[in-house]
Parts: structure tokens; C-alpha cells; sequence
């Protein structure tokens, strides 16, 4: 059942994405070959309104991909298994929260699994850049585009919003495909 | 249920008027929680934000788990999550329901075409802002180098590398305590 699938799928995220927002990336860059309930172009459209709508990028994603593939109960299904797993283990951390803060355990853990989830990222980047810029050959504007929109984006550092928004409009000028 | 009710409003707002999440949510939180409720002081809430980073889900939802468990206990925690998740089920179907039928327009093609580059390249941004946070020394780089490896060449599932780092790392751990211990 695809409600029963799609729990487990958003259950996993839950649980092994950690460091927040970009982190559930690579999880859900697998599932369109585990899965196949979304091709990555469709998994960057996403992935681009999720970033300029209001709420965490996670909690959006998996809204988003709930609903893309069953609907408004797809999308409440995917949500509460992303959340279910942060919701248990933060109630059991609360108990014994400076414990938890100083153990050497959860130090090494982290200084292991942040470098980590740096290199999944940067697959997540890989792909998604393969599909959006070479999907129909090479487009010598859409590389032009891209190196302008990347220079603005780390020079100035303004909300996403406003190079997404910067984005559609070169799509138009230029008829992108 | 008058604190309940509150919870779930504040967390609502929060959702709803903080783009991008993550760090953006910081200043809000802080404002909402500390200055405007009094829920936390602003040392427990560095506290359950740098926790909750560490802790595996989304950086939001952990600290809003936190301030409603510290409040009203499960129940306080249900409410504060559930107010926190509610704008985005809100906002996104209602923008997923209305672009699918528009999806095949050619305009739309074109906009959908830019706002992808544009996002490539704030994946970009995010990836060289968390390697120069994250990759600082050498076994840093060759976790990183492996990691990528791992994935993107032999296509194993991030699940399976994850988990890898958390058994490495309890082992690794007690590995080191032993030896302390010896010495």
C-alpha cells in the first residue's frame, strides 16, 4: 500500500537526516531510483518551491512529495513519518538533556557524521545539476545564467526567494527548456 | 489548554513567517520564545537548537519537540510540532494542487526551467558553506571524499552510511576508553 510505503520512506528521513534542511536531500535523491515516484527534475521543482515558501525545508519536501504522489493524505502521511522520529528521541533526550550535551559518544558521532552528510550533499548537488542544466544538451545560456546567479548568490547572500524569483525571469527572457 | 493552545499559535507563526528554516529560524525563535513568551532562556534555547542539529530530523521541528516538552510535557510537545508543521501542509498543498495543472503550459516550462538553475545554484551555496564549516582537517576531507564515494559512484543509500558513521563512532568511542582507562 502506498500509504505504508511512503511512511517508511519519510520514516527513514526522519531519523537518519541529520543537520536539518539540506540533509534530507540525498535521501530523497535515492528514492528516484529505489522508488521511482519522481523523476530529479520533478525533485528540483520541488525542491524550488519549497525553498521560497515559508516553513522548514524538510517539513515542505516531504508535504510536497506526500502530496505529488497520493494527494492530501500522501502529504499528511510523509509529514508526520519525517516528524515522528524527531518527536520520540527529543522527548527521550529532554530527561537527561546535559548528559546527553556532554557525552563523548554523541560528540564523536557528530564530528563523524557532519563531514559525511557535507559529501552526500555534494552528490545531491552533482545530480540535481546534471538534470537542470544538461537534460536537453548543453545550453551555452543556461551555464551563463547559472555562473551569474551562483556570483550573486555568495557575493550578496540575499534570501532564496529573490534568486529563485531572479531564475523565472531568465527562464522567460530566455525561453528556457 | 490555555498553554496548549499557545504553543500551537506561536508555532504556527514561527512556520509560517520563516523562510528557508534552519538558521533563518534562529532570530525568530529567539524573539518568540525569549523575549516575547519567556519559554526558555536564551541559553537553553542555543542549547536545544545546537542539539538539535546534532540529533537526526529537522533542526525546527527538534526545537519546537524541546519547548513543548519543557512546557506541558508529550501533549505541550504535540501541540508545539503539530503548530509548527501546520503552514507548511497549508501553503504547500495548496501551491502542489494548483501548479500541477499548470505544469504543461509552455510559460510555466520556461519559469520552472530558470528556478531550477537558480536552485542548483543555492545547493551549491549550501554545499560550500557546510564544507568550509564541516570539512576542516584532513580525516574531515577524506570522510567527505568517502561519503561521496560511497553514494554517488557505488550508489549506496545514504541510510546504510549513516548508520555506518553511528556504529563506527560507538565503536570508535569505546575503543578510546579503554585505552584511557589503561593508561
Amino acid at each position: 500500500m502506498i500509504y505504508i510505503e511512503l511512511f517508511v520512506e519519510f520514516f527513514k528521513i526522519g531519523l537518519f537526516s541529520v543537520g536539518g534542511g539540506f540533509a534530507t536531500l540525498p535521501f530523497l535523491n535515492k528514492i528516484v531510483d529505489t522508488k521511482g515516484w519522481y523523476s530529479v527534475s520533478e525533485l528540483t521543482n520541488m525542491l524550488a518551491i519549497s525553498e521560497s515558501t515559508p516553513g522548514p525545508i524538510g517539513v515542505n519536501m516531504a508535504t510536497y512529495v506526500g502530496f505529488h504522489i497520493a494527494s492530501i493524505l500522501g502529504s499528511l502521511v510523509a509529514t508526520f513519518a519525517l516528524v515522528l522520529p524527531s518527536y520520540l528521541i527529543i522527548i527521550i533526550i529532554s530527561n537527561f538533556l546535559t548528559k546527553f550535551k556532554n557525552s563523548q559518544y554523541v560528540i564523536n558521532t557528530f564530528n563523524i557524521i557532519r563531514p559525511v552528510v557535507t559529501g552526500l550533499i555534494g552528490v545531491s548537488f552533482i545530480t540535481i545539476f546534471n538534470t537542470a542544466m544538461f537534460s536537453f544538451g548543453i545550453d551555452i545560456k543556461k551555464i551563463i545564467i547559472f555562473l551569474i546567479i551562483l556570483f550573486l548568490i555568495i557575493k550578496y547572500k540575499k534570501h532564496p526567494i529573490l534568486y529563485i524569483g531572479l531564475g523565472a525571469i531568465a527562464g522567460i527572457i530566455f525561453k528556457l527548456s | 489548554m490555555k498553554i496548549l493552545l499557545e504553543l500551537f499559535i506561536v508555532f504556527f507563526k514561527i512556520g509560517s513567517l520563516t523562510f528557508g528554516g534552519g538558521i533563518a529560524m534562529l532570530p525568530m525563535l529567539q524573539r518568540e520564545l525569549v523575549d516575547n513568551k519567556k519559554w526558555a532562556t536564551e541559553e537553553e534555547l542555543m542549547d536545544y537548537y545546537s542539539i538539535g542539529q546534532c540529533t537526526p530530523g529537522i533542526i525546527a521541528i527538534n526545537t519546537a519537540t524541546f519547548i513543548g516538552y519543557k512546557l506541558k510535557g508529550k501533549v505541550g510537545a504535540i501541540f508545539s510540532t503539530f503548530g509548527i508543521v501546520c503552514p507548511s501542509l497549508i501553503i504547500i498543498i495548496v501551491i502542489a494542487g494548483f501548479i500541477k495543472n499548470f505544469l504543461y503550459i509552455k510559460w510555466v516550462m520556461y519559469v520552472f526551467a530558470g528556478i531550477k538553475i537558480a536552485v542548483v545554484g543555492l545547493v551549491l551555496d549550501a554545499f560550500i558553506s557546510l564544507f568550509k564549516k564541516n570539512v576542516k582537517n584532513k580525516i574531515a576531507f577524506l570522510l567527505c571524499i568517502l561519503a561521496f564515494i560511497l553514494n554517488f559512484v557505488l550508489k549506496i543509500s545514504p541510510v546504510y552510511i549513516i548508520f555506518a558513521c553511528v556504529i563506527f563512532s560507538i565503536f570508535f568511542t569505546k575503543y578510546k576508553e579503554v585505552r584511557e582507562d589503561k593508561k
